[in-house]
C-alpha cells in the first residue's frame, strides 16, 4: 500500500469510527487515534521522508486535507453527542410542573381603601386635592356653621354622639368643607375623605361609624352644570363609560339648590334588577350649589363666587363594588373576608 | 307623608299611570319612596247576598248557606259565623281567591257539605272595625249602607278599598308639602295642569264666639297666632266612608267625626288641630304662656308630666291644658257627653317646639309638623274649613265668628327678579318669561321686577333658593353638563405619600389591612392590664353612647387589633397577620380643645410563621424602607401587655418610635386567645419625623472585599446588638457590613453561655485593602468584644 492508499484507509477508518462514537470520551479516544501524536495520521506523515522530492509535497498537501476532514468530522460530531447529552440531562431534570408554588405572603388591602384610593385617584386626575379634618369636632363646624343652628330639624336625620355640648363625633364630612374656606382662598378644589359617627345600632346595613368623602369646587362662575360634570366623569371612571346619572331635588341646609345623585345600575344597565331594587337607578351622591350663608361664613364673598359641593359614602359604594350584603363585615375583619381582595 | 289619589284627585285632575306620577313628581323635587294599591293582595273576593241559611245537619255551629255571588246560581258556603241575617251582603271569597295576609281559599267540603268559597271579616280584608264602625272583629263582615249591596262586584271597589297610596319622603325645609293641597300643588305644577283650590264656606249659626272664649297670648316669641272657635251641642258618630277611607289610606285611625275632622284639617293643610272640650276649660278663657316653674299636666294618654318655665303651654286661670303643639291635657278630650268644643288653630315658634317634645320625650304628629315652622297666615282658612265639615257632617251648631289673635303679622319675603343671574348659577338658558311662569304656577308672584314667595313658603330667602324652584321645574336632567374651567394642579401630600408608602411595604410584609371602630370600651385597658393610673385611661368620652362597649375614643389601637385577632381565633382561622393605621384620640387638659388625633400603627399576628423576629423583621423592613437606619433596640421588662422577657422598643435619638413583642400571655387570655401572640405599635408622626426618604446614587464599588468570620463565647444574656455595635466602632471605616450568621447554646459553649458567629466584610473605596489592614481591623474588633466579656473561639 503506497501512502496515498494509507491516507485514504486512514480517512475512511476515521470517519466510521467517529460515526460509531456513542459518547464524548469515545469520540475523544477517536480523536487521538487518528489526529493524536501518536496517532495513526502522525504516523503517516513520519514516512513522508521515503517519498520523492516530486511526491513528498502533493502527499504532504493530501495529508492536510485529511486531517482537515477528520477534524472537521469529529467537531460536528462533538456537537451532536453534546447536544444529545444535554437533551437526556434534561430529561432526567424533569419536575412536577403542576405542583404548587412556593408562597409569597402577600397582605390584602382592606376594600374599604380599594375603593378610596380609586376615588382620591379619579379626584386627583381632576385637580382635587385630598385634605383632612378632625373627627373630634365643634359644633360649630357639624352644624352651625353649614347653616344648621341648634334645634333644626335637620339635626334629627342625624342622631348625634356628643362629647359636650360643644363638642362631637362628626356626623359628616362636610366641616372640612369651612375648614378649607377658612384656610384657603378660591379657586378650591378639594375632597375630604374620612371617618363619620352617627348614633346607629350595628345591623347589615347601619354602622355608627361609616366613611363620607365630601367634595367642593369654589372658584367665580361656578354653575350647577359644572357639578354635573363633575360628578357624571366620576361616575363614569368608577363604574365604566356606559354609566348616566340622575339628579333628583333634595334638601340640604347647606347646599342650594340640592340633589340627590343617581347612578344607573352598573349591574343591570338600567333596566332594573334585583341589585338596583327593579328602579335601574343607585343613588350614591347627595350635593348643591355651596349655600351661600355657608360661603359668607367661611370668609367667602357669595357675590364674588359660587361652588359646589357634594358627598359620597363610601361603604355604599363598596357594597355595591364587591356584592356586599351585609355592611359588618367590613369591620369584623375577619381573614377569610379580607382575603378576598 | 302617605298621600291619597282619591283626595288628590279633589284638587288636580291627572290621568297618568301611578308608576309614571310617581317618577315625575320625584323628579320635580317630591321624592316617592314607594306606593302601593289598597287591597292589592286580595284576589277573586266579591259582594254576596245571603238568600238563605239552615244548620249543618252533622254540627251545632255551622250554618249552610246560600249566597248570590252575581253568577248564573248560588253558591252554597257553610260558615261558622254567627251574626248572619237572611238578606245581609256580605264579602265573599270565591274558589281560588286569596284573602289578607296571603291565605288561599278553595272550595272544599265542612261535614260531608260542599262549600264553594269562604265569608269573609274586617281583618280577612285587610281593614279593621274602625274603617267600618259597624262591623264586629269576630264575626263576617257585614256590609253597610255606605257600601255598594251589588252581588258579584269586586269587594274593593264595593267598600271602597281601592285607593292608590303614595308615600312621600318630605325634607325638612318643606312643611308646606306635608299636607294633600302641597302635594297637589306640586302635582299641578308638575303636570302642568291648574289646581284647584277650595275655598271654606261657613253658614251663619248661632250666637257669638266672644260670649263664650277668651283668647290671650302672653308669650308672643312662641306663639304666632293663635284662632280659636266654638261648637255647641255636638254630636258625635263616625265620620262618613269618604273621610275614614282617607284617613286609612293616609295611616291615621279613625276614631269619630269631630276628631276625624281635626286630623282630617291636619292633613289636608297641614295644620295641626285641636280640640278642646269647654267644661274644663276654666273662666272660658284660653292664655297661651309659658308653663310655671312647678306646674305639670297629665297628658292625653294619661301620664303626668312635669313642665319647666321655657315650654308653652294652652293654659286656662287655672292650669295648662295642653302642652302648645306637642299634645292636649287629660281632660281636653273629646268624651261621649261632650257637649261644646273649642277648635284650634294656632302657629307655635318651630324650634321651641321641638325643644319641648324633645324633652318630654314624646315626639307626636302634631310637634314633627310643628317643628318645621308652619305657616301662620292660614290657620284662620284651617279653623274655617273645621267649621265648614262640622256643617257638613252635622255634628254640632257652630257658633257664629271665630277668635283670631294674630299680633304681628308674618313679615312677606320679597327678592329680586334676576333670570340672568338664575341662567348663570346654574349653567342653563332659561328666558324670563319661562321663568316667570314656574314661580308663579308654584305660588309666587312675579310684578315688577319683584318675586314675593307665598306664605307657606318659609324656606325661600336667598336668590340660591330661588334659583332652585327655577332649575327643578326646568328640569335638573336638561342642565347641560360642563367640565370645570381653568387648571388647577393637585398632588398628594408628602403626608399622605408617606402613608402609602408605609401601608404598601406593610402590605408587601404579608400583612392584611384592617378597619376597626374609634371608640372602644374603657374595660379595654383593664384587658390589657394597663395599671389603673395610666395615661391612656384619660380619654375623650362619648355622652351618649349606643352602649359601655363603644364609649370612649381609643388612646391606643391594640385593644382593638387584640378583639380582631380574637374573632378571628375563635372563627378558628389558623392564622392571621394583620395592620390598621389606627387614630388615636389624646385629649388635652380641658375640653375647651379638640383632642389631638395621632395616628397610630398597631400590628398583630398568631398562627404558624408568627414570633418575635416575624415582627421584628417586619418592622426592620419599614424603618429600612423609610430610611431609617440609625435606631436602638432596648429590651423592654415592664410592659403590662407584653411579655416581659420578648418584648422591645425602637429608639431613635433617645425617642421611643415603636414597641414589639409576644402579647402578655394573661392579655391574650383576656381576649381568649391560646395561640402566643404577636404585636407592634409604632407612632405614625415620629416615623414621619424620622424618615428619611432622599436617596443619592453612590457609586459602585471597584475593589474586591475580604471576608472575615469570627465567632465568640459570650454570656447568655449579652444582647448581641451591643456586641454588633462594638465590634462595629472598633473596626473602623474599612468595615462594610457585619452581619450576624449563627446564635448557638448548648453543651460545648457552657452553661450561661452562648456562640456568636458574624460575617465582617470589609472594603475600601479607593484601593484594595491589604492582609495587614484587614487583620489590625479584626484585631480591634476582637478587643472591643473581649472588653464585654466575649471570648474568640477558636
Amino acid at each position: 500500500m503506497d501512502t496515498r492508499e494509507q491516507l485514504e484507509q486512514i480517512r475512511a477508518e476515521a470517519e466510521a469510527a467517529m460515526e460509531n462514537a456513542a459518547s464524548l470520551q469515545e469520540l475523544d479516544a477517536v480523536r487521538v487515534k487518528y489526529l493524536g501524536k501518536k496517532g495513526e495520521l502522525t504516523a503517516v506523515l513520519k514516512t513522508m521522508g521515503k517519498l520523492s522530492p516530486e511526491e513528498r509535497p502533493k502527499v504532504g498537501q493530501m495529508a492536510n486535507e485529511v486531517r482537515e476532514v477528520i477534524t472537521a468530522g469529529i467537531d460536528r460530531r462533538n456537537e451532536l453527542l453534546k447536544a444529545a447529552q444535554q437533551e437526556l440531562k434534561l430529561k432526567a431534570e424533569t419536575i412536577d410542573v403542576t405542583l404548587p408554588g412556593t408562597k409569597v405572603e402577600i397582605g390584602h388591602r382592606h376594600p374599604l381603601s380599594i375603593v378610596l384610593d380609586e376615588v382620591k385617584e379619579i379626584f386627583l386626575g381632576m385637580g382635587f386635592e385630598v385634605v383632612g379634618g378632625p373627627e373630634v369636632e365643634w359644633d360649630y363646624y357639624n352644624f352651625e356653621a353649614l347653616n344648621i343652628p341648634k334645634d333644626h330639624p335637620a339635626r334629627d336625620t342625624q342622631d348625634t354622639f356628643y362629647i359636650t355640648e360643644n363638642m362631637l363625633l362628626r356626623t359628616q364630612t362636610s366641616g372640612v368643607q369651612i375648614r378649607t374656606m377658612e384656610n384657603k382662598k378660591p379657586p378650591i378644589r378639594m375632597i375630604a375623605p374620612g371617618r363619620v359617627f352617627r348614633s346607629d345600632a350595628v345591623d347589615a346595613t347601619h354602622s355608627p361609624l361609616f366613611h363620607q368623602i365630601e367634595g367642593m369646587a369654589i372658584d367665580e362662575g361656578i354653575t350647577m352644570g359644572d357639578l354635573k360634570g363633575t360628578l357624571e366623569t366620576f361616575a363614569k371612571k368608577l363604574y365604566g363609560e356606559q354609566t348616566k346619572i340622575r339628579l333628583r331635588p333634595h334638601h340640604f341646609p347647606f347646599t342650594e339648590p340640592s340633589c340627590e345623585i343617581d347612578v344607573s345600575c352598573f349591574k343591570c344597565g338600567g333596566c332594573g334588577c334585583s341589585m338596583c331594587k327593579g328602579e335601574g337607578w343607585i343613588e350614591i351622591l347627595g350635593g348643591g350649589m355651596v349655600h351661600p350663608k355657608v360661603l359668607r361664613t367661611g370668609g367667602i364673598d357669595p357675590d364674588k363666587y359660587s361652588g359646589f359641593a357634594f358627598g359620597v359614602g363610601l361603604e355604599r359604594i363598596a357594597m355595591f363594588r364587591f356584592g356586599l350584603d351585609d355592611m359588618r363585615l367590613l369591620y369584623e375583619n375577619d381573614v377569610r373576608f379580607l382575603d378576598q381582595f | 307623608m302617605d298621600l291619597s289619589k282619591k283626595w288628590l284627585a279633589d284638587y288636580v285632575d291627572l290621568d297618568i299611570e301611578d308608576r309614571e306620577f310617581a317618577e315625575a313628581i320625584t323628579i320635580s323635587g317630591s321624592k316617592v319612596e314607594s306606593y302601593k294599591q289598597e287591597g292589592e293582595g286580595l284576589k277573586n273576593i266579591v259582594v254576596g247576598h245571603l238568600l238563605s241559611l239552615k244548620k249543618h245537619e252533622n254540627a251545632d255551629k255551622l250554618w249552610v248557606c246560600q249566597v248570590d255571588c252575581g253568577g248564573d246560581a248560588p253558591l252554597q258556603i257553610v260558615t261558622a259565623a254567627q251574626n248572619l241575617t237572611e238578606g245581609d251582603y256580605v264579602p265573599v271569597a270565591l274558589h281560588n281567591s286569596v284573602v289578607a295576609g296571603g291565605t288561599k281559599i278553595t272550595k272544599g267540603k265542612m261535614r260531608g257539605e260542599v262549600s264553594e268559597g269562604m265569608m269573609c271579616s274586617v281583618a280577612e280584608l285587610g281593614v279593621t272595625v274602625h274603617d267600618f264602625p259597624y262591623a264586629i272583629e269576630d264575626g263576617i263582615f257585614i256590609l253597610g249602607d255606605d257600601c255598594e249591596k251589588v252581588p258579584g262586584m269586586d269587594i274593593r271597589e264595593a267598600i271602597g278599598l281601592n285607593d292608590t297610596v303614595t308615600e312621600f319622603e318630605i325634607t325638612s325645609n318643606r312643611p308646606d308639602c306635608m299636607c294633600v293641597i302641597g302635594l297637589a300643588r306640586e302635582a299641578a305644577a308638575t303636570f302642568d295642569v291648574p289646581l284647584k283650590l277650595h275655598t271654606p264656606e261657613v253658614k251663619a249659626g248661632e250666637g257669638d264666639v266672644n260670649d263664650l272664649l277668651k283668647v290671650d297670648i302672653e308669650a308672643a316669641d312662641k306663639c304666632y297666632r293663635y284662632a280659636g272657635a266654638v261648637v255647641k251641642n255636638v254630636r258625635v258618630a263616625p265620620s262618613p266612608r269618604w273621610m275614614r277611607e282617607r284617613l286609612r289610606a293616609c295611616g291615621v285611625r279613625p276614631i269619630n267625626n269631630i276628631v276625624d275632622i281635626t286630623n282630617y284639617v291636619m292633613l289636608e293643610y297641614g295644620q295641626p288641630m285641636h280640640a278642646f272640650d269647654l267644661r274644663f276649660l276654666e273662666g272660658n278663657h284660653v292664655v297661651v304662656r309659658n308653663a310655671k316653674a312647678g306646674e305639670s299636666i297629665a297628658t292625653l294618654d294619661g301620664i303626668e308630666r312635669p313642665l319647666d318655665d321655657t315650654m308653652l303651654v294652652i293654659a286656662d286661670e287655672k292650669k295648662p291644658v295642653a302642652v302648645a303643639g306637642v299634645m292636649g291635657g287629660e281632660y281636653s278630650g273629646i268624651m261621649d257627653d261632650t257637649n261644646t268644643i273649642v277648635f284650634e288653630s294656632a302657629c307655635f315658634n318651630g324650634p321651641s317646639v321641638r325643644r319641648t317634645a324633645k324633652k318630654l320625650g314624646m315626639r307626636t304628629e302634631s310637634s314633627a309638623r310643628f317643628e318645621k315652622q308652619l305657616n301662620p297666615d292660614d290657620c284662620d282658612l284651617c279653623l274655617k274649613r273645621a267649621l265648614e265639615l262640622v256643617q257638613l257632617f252635622d255634628a254640632g251648631d257652630v257658633v257664629n265668628g271665630i277668635i283670631d289673635v294674630y299680633p304681628t303679622p308674618k313679615e312677606v319675603v320679597t327678592l329680586p327678579f334676576d333670570p340672568d343671574w338664575v341662567n348663570r348659577f346654574i349653567g342653563i338658558d332659561c328666558p324670563a318669561d319661562e321663568q316667570k311662569a314656574i314661580l308663579e304656577k308654584i305660588g309666587f308672584k312675579v310684578e315688577d321686577g319683584v318675586i314675593t314667595a307665598p306664605s307657606f313658603r318659609i324656606d325661600i330667602e336667598s336668590q340660591a333658593d330661588i334659583s332652585e324652584e327655577i332649575a327643578r321645574f326646568y328640569g335638573y336632567n336638561n342642565i347641560p353638563n360642563t367640565q370645570l374651567r381653568g387648571t388647577a394642579d393637585a398632588s398628594l401630600t408628602d403626608r399622605q405619600k408617606f402613608n402609602r408608602l408605609v401601608e404598601n411595604t406593610l402590605l408587601s410584609s404579608g400583612l392584611s389591612e384592617t378597619q376597626t371602630f374609634s371608640f372602644i370600651s374603657p374595660k379595654t385597658y383593664d384587658k390589657l392590664c394597663l395599671p389603673e393610673d395610666s395615661d391612656l385611661r384619660k380619654n375623650i368620652v362619648i355622652s351618649n353612647p349606643l352602649g359601655e362597649d363603644t364609649s370612649v375614643m381609643r388612646r391606643t389601637a391594640l385593644g382593638s387589633m387584640m378583639e380582631v385577632l380574637s374573632r378571628n381565633y375563635n372563627n378558628r382561622n389558623p392564622k392571621a397577620f394583620l395592620y390598621e393605621v389606627a387614630t388615636v384620640y389624646v385629649p388635652h387638659d380641658t375640653l375647651d380643645e379638640l383632642p389631638d388625633e395621632d395616628q397610630e400603627i398597631v400590628i398583630g399576628m398568631y398562627g404558624q410563621d408568627a414570633d418575635y423576629f416575624k415582627v421584628k423583621g417586619i418592622l426592620e423592613n419599614l424603618l429600612d424602607t423609610v430610611g431609617i437606619r440609625d435606631y436602638d433596640v432596648v429590651p423592654v421588662t415592664d410592659h403590662p401587655s407584653f411579655h416581659p422577657g420578648r418584648t422591645a422598643a425602637i429608639e431613635v435619638e433617645g425617642k421611643q418610635l415603636a414597641v414589639l413583642g409576644e402579647v402578655h400571655p394573661n392579655v391574650r387570655g383576656n381576649y381568649e386567645i391560646k395561640a402566643r401572640t404577636y404585636a407592634a405599635l409604632v407612632d405614625m408622626e415620629l416615623l414621619e419625623q424620622c424618615a428619611d426618604l432622599v436617596r443619592l446614587y453612590k457609586q459602585l464599588p471597584k475593589y474586591p472585599v475580604t471576608t472575615r468570620d469570627l465567632a465568640f463565647v459570650v454570656d447568655k444574656i449579652t444582647p448581641v446588638l451591643v456586641l454588633e455595635k462594638a465590634i462595629k466602632r472598633a473596626a473602623g471605616n474599612i468595615l462594610e457590613s457585619i452581619e450576624l450568621f449563627d446564635v448557638y447554646a448548648g453543651e460545648q459553649i457552657g452553661k450561661g453561655k452562648k456562640s456568636v458567629a458574624f460575617n465582617l466584610i470589609f472594603r475600601a473605596e479607593d484601593r484594595t485593602l491589604t492582609d495587614e489592614e484587614c487583620n489590625n481591623a479584626v484585631q480591634k474588633a476582637i478587643a472591643a468584644a473581649e472588653k464585654l466579656g466575649a471570648e474568640l473561639r477558636s
